[in-house]
This record gives C-alpha cells, structure tokens and sequence, in this order.
C-alpha cells in the first residue's frame, strides 16, 4: 500500500474514532436524562461532565488539537479564550446572583 | 512504518501533498482561529445571559413547557453525523479521490444542515405556538438571543456551503479554494462544539434548574 492511502485511511479512521466516541457520549446523556429524569444535582452534574467529555473529543478528533509542539500555538490561543469566556460567564453568574439574593427575589 | 504527518498550523491541515495550499493556508486558518475565538466569547456572553435569565419567566411558560428533547436528540445527531461528513469531504480534497466522492460528502453535509434548520424552525414554531415568543419574559429572550443565533451560523455554512459548491464547479480544484474548505470545515466542527453548550446549558440546564 502507497504512503498516501495508507496517511489516507489513518485520517479517515480518526475521523470515524471521534464521531463514535461523540455518538456514545450523546446517547449516555440522552439516556441518562431519559431513565433518571433531569430535576436532581447528581443527575445534572453527571450530563454536564459527559458534554465536557464530548467537547473535548471534538476538540481532539476533529480539530486536531493536542499537546503537539506544531499545535501548541494554537491551544494557546483556544486556552486563552476560554479563560476569557470562564471569567465572562462566572463573573457574570456570580454578579447577578449575588444581586438577586440582594434584592430578595432568589432564597439563599 | 511512517510517522503521523507533522502539522505546519493549527487544526486541519492540507499537508506536504499540497504544499504550496498549505503554505497559503497557514497565515489565513491561523486568523481564522482567532474569528472563531472571538465568535465563541460572543456565544459565552450569550451563554450567560441565559444563566442568569434562568429564573425570569415572568409567569410564563417554561423549560418543561417549551422543550421537546425528542426533536432535540435528532438535531444532535444530524448535527454530530455532519461534522463527520464535512471532515470526509475535507478528505476527499485532500487526496485527490474521485469527484463524485468530492460531490456525495459535501451533498450529504449541505442535506444534514438544512434538516438540522428545518427541525430547529419547527421547534420554535412549536415554542411559538405554547406563548413561547421572545418578548414574553427575560427567560425567553435570552433563549431566543442564544439558539437563533446558532442556527444563524449554520445557516450561513450552509450558504457557504454552497457558493464552494459553485467556485469548485467555476474554477476547479484551486489551491484557494482547498484553503477555503479547510476553513469550511473548521467552522463547521466549531458549531457543533457550541451545539454540544447548548443542549448541556439550554436544554438540559433549563429542565433542571428552570
């Protein structure tokens, strides 16, 4: 078999790697929140991990983005942005909670 | 036994066959990155809104009301099984296979998109139907700000989509035009990871803590 099918098929099975790994991680949470319904922090918890699961396989199997020293420029820079957008969205969550209790519209 | 192929930039990467795209793709898919980045602190804002917008329903209809996890599964899956096709269509390119491979995986892609946008349309008209309209409470309006939005950006891929469509069928398979599919196909899986927020913070968030 010649170089290129050969970088060919490995592409491709990467490709097929991460969408399985997306597919069990998609039906676990639709499964989960089917059989033990959605209202308990357990539950929630467990959905919330399994999509950072599922985000992180993406990441890897379709955007290609690793610890290698060719990408690292380029975790560096999604890195940084989700530290942007983690200080956005708990500085706002926090704020605005911490207001509500404030105004008593939120129990403590 | 070969080494995996060395990655000159980040992400997709049209490698050492087609040099000379590669080269010409590594300074645009870098900027193209950093739009990307920027996108996702807007869908972070958005994001948060929604959070702490959770509570403001104003008496009117809610999470457990509104959303059908039904149609909400399908869309996941047409949307998690497109960002695999547009990855074989980025393939297909990369290597030279036949056209009509070139042709399936970005048809099938193009079909998976509008499906996708046509159940997401039919929910909100659903929504729509219960009182669920954007001006009735906070809740709503941030719901409406964040999921449109996302919608919009596979509408513009699949508009996208297209114009590549025409160009590869105009100009052939040029250098520019590969540079442009890798950035196709960036946004694509892109969209799907903002899709995998949304049901987690949206959909599953709203049904536990709305």
């Amino acid at each position: 078999m010649d170089k290129r099918s050969e970088m060919h098929r490995r592409e491709r099975r990467r490709y097929i790697v991460g969408y399985g790994g997306s597919l069990l991680l998609t039906l676990a949470v639709f499964t989960i929140a089917y059989k033990y319904g959605i209202q308990t922090k357990g539950v929630y918890l467990s959905i919330a991990l399994l999509g950072l699961a599922q985000l992180i396989v993406q990441l890897v199997y379709f955007l290609h983005i690793d610890r290698r020293r060719s990408s690292r420029e380029d975790l560096d820079l999604v890195l940084f942005s989700t530290l942007v957008l983690l200080i956005i969205i708990l500085g706002t969550v926090w704020i605005m909670g911490n207001l509500a209790v404030r105004m008593h519209t939120y129990p403590m | 036994m070969k080494r995996a192929p060395t990655h000159s930039y980040p992400g997709l990467n049209l490698g050492r066959r087609h040099a000379s795209a590669d080269k010409a793709s590594e300074v645009v898919t870098f900027g193209f990155w950093v739009f990307l980045m920027s996108d996702l602190v807007y869908f972070g804002l958005m994001f948060a809104i929604y959070i702490t917008m959770i509570d403001a329903q104003a008496g009117g209809p809610g999470p457990h009301e509104l959303y059908d996890l039904k149609s909400i599964f399908a869309q996941t899956l047409i949307l998690l099984t497109s960002s695999l096709t547009v990855g074989l269509a980025m393939l297909a390119l990369k290597y030279n296979l036949p056209r009509a491979r070139i042709v399936l995986w970005f048809g099938v892609t193009l079909v998976l998109g509008l499906s996708f946008l046509v159940l997401e349309i039919r929910d909100f008209m659903a929504m729509a139907d219960k009182g669920g309209i954007p001006q009735r409470s906070g809740f709503l309006s941030a719901f409406y700000g964040l999921v449109p939005l996302h919608g919009l950006h596979v509408a513009t891929g699949c508009i996208w989509l297209i114009v590549l469509g025409i160009q590869l069928r105009l100009f052939g398979l040029t250098d520019r035009l590969m540079s442009r599919v890798v950035r196709l196909a960036l946004f694509w899986h892109f969209l799907d990871l903002i899709w995998i927020g949304i049901i987690t913070i949206v959909y599953f968030g709203g049904l536990s803590y709305g």
